[in-house]
């Protein structure tokens, strides 16, 4: 330790002077310490506090701190607001197909490419699947953008000619298939990883058994990732209620609007364009309420399921 | 108050908490037992790697797609392009790169990747390095208020009124400064900082070093892999973001990155569309050109940069796993 005055003095006797006396001698390593402090108190519990403004009623010229409180006049009025309730079914329309679609793609690409060989084939095709993930929505949305228009990709490969953007109906399937394309296979790895944790000779004795492939991966593969599945149901199931701005700023257009206006985009729009702070944030508290009773409630059901262990 | 446990951040930088083990023991590089996969169900390996072949063929061919399409010529573009164009033509790159306002974006997103990975890794590691000593006075409290900031964020309003307040709307630090801590980042480097004998340090000590001199000197150095990781993914990150200069430039549009020139061009395109005016006139050059064009730029980086870099991804995620 580097000289400090306190540095040649007897480590004092009381409880709280012994904590400040250590505090002092590493005064080092909480100067390092305290910048992170400051950065989590200002950019971590302020905006937290924000959160007030959704009982108040917050205007360009007021201060968080003197506009009038309004009780839950806010949420009385989300109550009755069709276009919040519209972008309440399109989140949960979009999230639900993504859970039907990918989450279970996912555990599929990855057994497949878990009973892959090995090699330079295994390799490049997992290189492949990982690099769509890498590439941002905007780029991907300008894509779709061309790959969904009159001539594009799509309505050469199956004849049409229409833009499938500008069809309100195909929007959420659009929405959750192109999440599939740029996640599922990023999605695998944590699964990889699971699997590469399972004892190989399990599968040497089930073959042994008699077992085919199918029955080792149903007995030994599936059960090995049993605790990775349950994980990603909780962190899936408390998504539901999350919706993906980026994708729906570059996707949206006035005509698919009425099925592809999410919840994070109806805060954008509301709070920010037009300026009604206020509402947005009762909007965002109270989505952000319900994910989290979404998540406990994931968690304790499956800790029910999984005797008793809690996977968060 | 509040979560805002996003599926999509979890599934990016894996979960707290995944089977504790340590990092799973390589495979043998020939893939688990070879043999046996090719004693029994050698239908099965077939279907499997064709089943295979057409996924990774569904991520390429589009991909290829908008490769030939942004060399393509309006004309060409306008009756659609599919695997190769009719006519090759360099005219939309000539377009794009001609713009200075482009040069530009390219610029701020290029600056913003270089110091916003480099400033949040070393804030994260010295931080980290910190709270890595079991015996830092205050450590219990400032670890439950990083925890706290994991699973609790403000939404986007109050964020927004924090960062106007701040000043930092329509600057470039705006980019950098909210970016700089992420705790999850932090538990990470502590982790592997403590993996890091206690006997070099104590050396370090007797030879005279402070801690700042042996966080610079010795951790720093020896953390390397680690470091590269959390840049990396980082980078990736700050390259792709288009939330902070949606929400936070507004009239300094000159500070717009290059994911932001693609979303104005895309939304322009999307407009004359939905008002049904032919985006491909029959020339050369076309607005569908130039957004192809801009697009390959902007994905080019990362795409030419990954297959060097997939390694270091992969295991960022295996470190984000090892943890429990």
């Amino acid at each position: 330790m580097t000289a400090h005055p306190s540095a040649g003095r007897e480590r004092p006797e009381g409880k709280f002077a012994a904590w400040l006396y250590d505090f002092r001698q590493q005064w080092q390593l909480q100067l390092m310490v305290w910048p992170g402090v400051v950065f989590i108190i200002v950019f971590g519990f302020l905006p937290l506090y924000g959160y007030v403004m959704a009982f108040q009623n917050y205007t360009v010229t007021s201060t968080i701190w003197n506009a009038p409180f309004v009780g839950l006049a806010n949420f009385q009025l989300i109550v009755t607001d069709p276009t919040f309730w519209s972008s309440l079914v399109n989140t949960l329309g979009i999230s639900l197909l993504k859970l039907v679609i990918e989450f279970p793609l996912s555990i599929v690409l990855a057994i497949m490419v878990y009973e892959l060989a090995g090699g330079v084939f295994k390799r490049v095709v997992q290189a492949i699947s990982y690099l769509p993930h890498f590439i941002s929505w905007i780029v991907l949305g300008g894509m779709l953008v061309v790959w969904l228009s009159s001539t594009g990709l799509f309505n050469q490969i199956f004849g049409g000619s229409t833009n499938l953007l500008q069809q309100p109906g195909l929007y959420w399937l659009i929405a959750a298939l192109s999440d599939t394309w740029k996640e599922v296979g990023w999605g695998t790895i944590l699964y990889l990883a699971a699997m590469a944790a399972i004892d190989p000779s399990l599968y040497e004795v089930a073959r042994v058994d008699g077992a085919g492939r199918f029955r080792r991966i149903w007995h030994i593969t599936l059960p090995g990732i049993r605790g990775m599945i349950a994980l990603q149901v909780i962190l899936w199931v408390s998504g539901l209620f999350g919706s993906n701005l980026d994708q729906t700023m570059v996707l949206n257009n006035p005509l698919n609007d009425p099925r592809s206006n999410v919840i994070n985009f109806y805060v954008y729009q509301v709070g920010l364009h037009q300026g009604n702070f206020s509402y947005g944030t009762a909007v965002g508290l109270g989505i952000s309420l319900i994910s989290l009773i979404l998540l406990l409630g994931a968690n304790f059901a499956t800790k029910k399921l999984n005797d008793n262990t809690s996977m968060l | 108050m509040v979560t805002t446990i996003d599926p999509s951040a979890a599934r990016t930088r894996g979960p707290l908490v995944v089977e504790g083990r340590r990092r799973p023991a390589r495979r043998p590089p020939a893939g688990r037992p070879t043999l046996l996969q090719r004693q029994d169900g050698g239908l099965f390996n077939i279907v499997n790697a064709i089943i295979l072949l057409a996924f990774a063929l569904i991520i390429v061919v589009p991909v290829w797609n908008i490769v030939v399409s942004s060399l393509a010529t309006g004309t060409d573009l306008s009756q659609g392009v599919a695997l190769f164009p009719r006519h090759w033509t360099l005219a939309n790159y000539r377009q794009v790169l001609g713009d200075s306002s482009i040069w530009t974006a390219f610029g701020i997103s290029v600056a913003r990747t270089v110091l916003g990975a480099l400033s949040h890794v070393l804030f994260c590691a010295m931080v980290a390095f910190a709270m890595s000593k079991g015996f830092l006075r205050g450590r219990k409290v400032y670890s439950a208020m990083g925890i706290v900031t994991m699973f609790f964020g403000g939404g986007m309003i109050p964020t927004y009124l924090l960062i106007k307040s701040l000043g930092l709307i329509d600057t470039f630090w705006v980019y950098i400064i909210p970016g700089l801590l992420a705790y999850f980042d932090v538990i990470i480097l502590m982790n592997f900082f403590r993996g890091i004998p206690d006997s070099l340090d104590e050396a370090a000590k007797l030879d005279g070093a402070n801690h700042f001199q042996t966080f610079w000197k010795i951790f720093l150095p020896l953390s390397k892999p680690a470091l590269a990781t959390i840049a990396l993914f980082n980078g990736v990150g700050q390259w792709n973001d288009f939330y902070s200069p949606l929400l936070y430039i507004n009239s300094n549009t000159w500070l717009y990155p290059m994911q932001m020139k693609i979303y104005q061009i895309v939304v322009q395109f999307q407009q004359s569309q939905v008002h049904g005016f032919n985006p491909n006139a029959a020339s050369i050059v076309s607005s569908q050109g130039i957004q192809l064009a801009t697009i390959v730029v902007t994905a080019l980086p990362i795409v030419i940069a990954y297959p060097f870099l997939q390694k270091y991804f992969v295991g960022g995620m295996m470190i984000g796993a090892v943890k429990g």
